[in-house]
């Protein structure tokens, strides 16, 4: 029994009972983003002890290892600046009448239960459990999704819902399969869906089998990662959701959904073949870096372009896992923090933007840096780290990313993704200089930032300034969890 | 046309018994084989019929009929633990989760028909057929690893999949789409029960239920929708795109 792996569900799940007992208030408001910060102080203490094994909590229920210690630590930090940055969110909305005290009851519920599923999802030891965690996470931000109720907000929702609990389910079909070919090699019913399990039986599950789970969980868990076929929800769901939802969902969501693959695929490999998974992995990935790239050069809408970046860069991490070396998980890793914490501040700061333009079009938003100089500042900061400039830690993990391409004699890959990073980044930071410079019209408004997302942006800008300096400690973390999937 | 839609019918039902099963594995080869078959044939019916309370009936025998696996395995073995989870996916799949969309239809919050599907119903008829037989096709290697009756019938569950994917592409209404999704997981968890004899306890639980919330989400959302669009034609939602 441990309690730092007991912390990461429960703290946030009683953030939510306290929530629904007290609606939208300050306390509850503060007990979400404690719930989230020690989601990832628990990340911390589990990687600072994880040695080789797994601990474990409730009865074998929850594992914990290197890699949900990583995972716990970004649910943590995209959080922490999430829900700091949303202690003030709704008051306006209440006050004012636009949203009943109902409603400000179930976000305040929500968003803990949302990070409640998360630190569920990556603690699973059941394959089972793991899919459950993650389609609750889809339920659960659903509402939050279509919170504000309008054409577009319900538009998104319902794409969201579709398409996700179809994709998800596809990979339940796929966790079914993986049961069956355990059960099959012999491991006990009981304990067929275990990670462990299924570990040890790796090598005995029949190829055939497990190359048809695998490939069914590659387009269910992909489709929660916004990877083709089925990304077509992620830029209408990120881009309708409230400002620090949106963080949540592109800043940690993706990779939660993710990182079920990297769970798998040291499971599915030694049956299916190690090119099996890797040669889907790498199609995958290089078409959502090709769709998400062509797409943002086409965007009016500065939401959806933070959205299609994090498509674009969940394409990149999908390559980085078809590498599947140490050190191109190790840099996948680092790439998933980086960009959690510059895409929660670019959602946080772009939340500004739309609350005083009421819109989210490009071109509505002019001459920001000299209204203000925190959003400007965060939002330019934001965009150096998702576009990967150094000093920031993006610049590291792509490089790294490349060396491990070329490592892998996988030149050619790195050739056509490298095409359409570089059309990518021409077409955000084009963008992003027309929203922040220039002289400001008479008649813009003021662009107001409410004292909590101050806090959370200036945080925020500081841990990417952090972590791209040293990642300190991080390494040492980084490095164990790479181990696990990709071997020594 | 009435004929040929049925006689399509019957040859994609027939197909699964088409092979002489002589393997009695589980004891209940042809009890098996009827039930993965029946299963197919609601989800071929739902795609035949376009009025949505009958829609909806069928997917409650469809139901029923999944629940009746669980059942007869569970009282054949005499294992408690299977009769309760057949008995919980009836409550659920025939009772609960159809009461719910029927009455979304009387309270007049979603349409009563489907009047302009993408796909004609004889066109999906033939999709379907040829579904059907790439579901049988994919999961050769599964029956070959494992070739006792459940297992054999386990390609039927993939069909019902197939269809149900399809059904959600190819209808307009909130409410097929709804239908299309619950289709899905009733072939989901008939391919656990055959192939497995059932996904422990636990998993179970958490999968029904995250697809009973699922369903409450979109009932819920398709109320917004009645509200503020004036229809349930999910094929308005066309402002988000690039």
């Amino acid at each position: 029994m441990d309690l730092f792996v007991l912390l990461g569900p429960t703290a946030p799940a009683a953030a939510a009972a306290l929530s629904a007992l007290l609606g939208w208030h300050r306390i509850s408001a503060l007990g979400t983003a404690s719930a989230a910060a020690a989601i990832g102080v628990s990340g911390v203490v589990l990687a600072a002890r994880s040695g080789a094994d797994p601990t474990y909590a409730l009865g074998g229920l929850l594992r914990a290892d290197s890699l949900s210690a990583i995972m716990l630590i970004v649910i943590g930090a995209v959080g922490t600046l999430a829900s700091v940055a949303g202690i003030t969110y709704l008051d306006g909305e209440i006050a004012t009448g636009h949203i009943s005290p109902q409603r400000g009851r179930l976000y305040a519920t929500l968003v803990p239960a949302f990070l409640a599923a998360m630190a569920l999802a990556v603690l699973a030891a059941n394959i089972g459990i793991m899919w459950a965690a993650i389609e609750a996470t889809t339920v659960i931000t659903a509402f939050l999704v279509g919170h504000r109720g309008h054409r577009l907000a319900l538009e998104a929702a319902w794409k969201y819902v579709v398409i996700c609990s179809v994709g998800i389910a596809i990979a339940l079909l796929g966790t079914v399969l993986l049961y069956f070919a355990a059960e099959h090699a012999g491991a006990s019913p009981g304990q067929a869906l275990n990670l462990d399990t299924l570990l040890a039986y790796a090598a005995k599950l029949d190829p055939s089998v497990t190359r048809l789970a695998a490939g069914l969980l590659l387009i269910g868990y992909g489709a929660k990662a916004g990877l083709v076929p089925f990304h077509t929800w992620l830029a209408d769901a990120h881009s309708q959701a409230p400002a620090p939802v949106s963080a949540l969902m592109s800043g940690v969501l993706l990779a939660v959904g993710f990182s079920a693959l990297l769970r798998l695929a040291p499971v599915l490999e030694p049956a299916a073949g190690a090119g099996y998974l890797r040669t889907g992995l790498l199609v995958v990935g290089m078409l959502t870096v090709a769709v998400a790239a062509l797409l943002l050069t086409v965007q009016t809408d500065f939401k959806r372009m933070l959205a299609y970046s994090s498509m674009e860069n969940m394409g990149l991490i999908a390559i980085a896992a078809a590498v599947g070396t140490r050190l191109a998980i190790a840099a996948l890793l680092l790439h998933v923090l980086a960009h959690g914490l510059g895409k929660s501040v670019l959602f946080l700061a772009a939340g500004t933007l739309q609350e005083s333009h009421h819109s989210t079009s490009i071109s509505a938003v002019r001459a920001v840096l000299a209204r203000s100089r925190l959003v400007a500042t965060s939002f330019a900061v934001g965009v150096a780290v998702v576009v990967a400039l150094p000093p920031f830690a993006m610049f590291a993990s792509e490089i790294t990313i490349a060396r491990s391409l070329a490592d892998a004699r996988l030149g050619w890959v790195l050739a056509v993704v490298g095409v359409f990073v570089v059309i990518a980044f021409a077409a955000i930071v084009q963008r992003t200089i027309g929203m922040l410079l220039g002289a400001p019209d008479a008649d813009a408004p003021a662009i107001a930032v409410p004292r909590p997302v101050g806090i959370a942006l200036i945080a925020g800008v500081t841990a990417c300034l952090l972590l791209g300096i040293t990642a300190g400690p991080l390494a040492g973390f980084i490095n164990q969890a790479a181990t696990l999937v990709g071997g020594a | 046309m009435l004929i040929t839609h049925a006689g399509l019918v019957i040859e994609v039902v027939a197909y699964p018994f088409s092979d002489s099963y002589t393997d009695a594995f589980s004891g209940l080869p042809t009890v098996t084989n009827l039930l993965a078959g029946a299963l197919l044939l609601t989800a071929l019916l739902i795609v035949w019929r376009r009025e949505l309370r009958p829609i909806v009936f069928l997917l409650g025998v469809q139901g029923a009929i999944l629940a009746a696996l669980p059942i007869l395995y569970g009282v054949r073995s005499a294992n408690v633990e299977l009769i309760v989870v057949g008995i919980a996916v009836l409550l659920m799949r025939a009772l609960l989760l159809p009461t719910i969309l029927v009455r979304a239809v009387a309270a007049g919050r979603a349409a009563r028909r489907e009047t302009k599907p993408l796909v004609g119903t004889a066109p999906s008829l033939l999709v379907c057929a040829v579904l059907i037989v790439v579901a049988f096709a994919v999961t050769s290697p599964i029956v070959e690893l494992q070739p006792t009756a459940s297992v054999r019938a386990a390609p039927a569950a993939f069909a019902v999949l197939l269809v149900a994917v399809f059904t959600m592409a190819a209808r307009r209404q909130a409410l097929s789409q709804v239908v299309g999704f619950l289709m899905l997981d009733n072939a989901i968890t008939a391919g656990a029960f055959l192939l497995t004899g059932g996904v422990p306890l636990v998993v179970e639980l958490g999968a029904s239920l995250d697809v009973l919330f699922a369903v409450l989400v979109l009932g819920l959302l398709a109320t917004h929708m009645h509200r503020v669009f004036g229809d349930t034609d999910v094929h308005q939602l066309q402002e988000l795109r690039d």
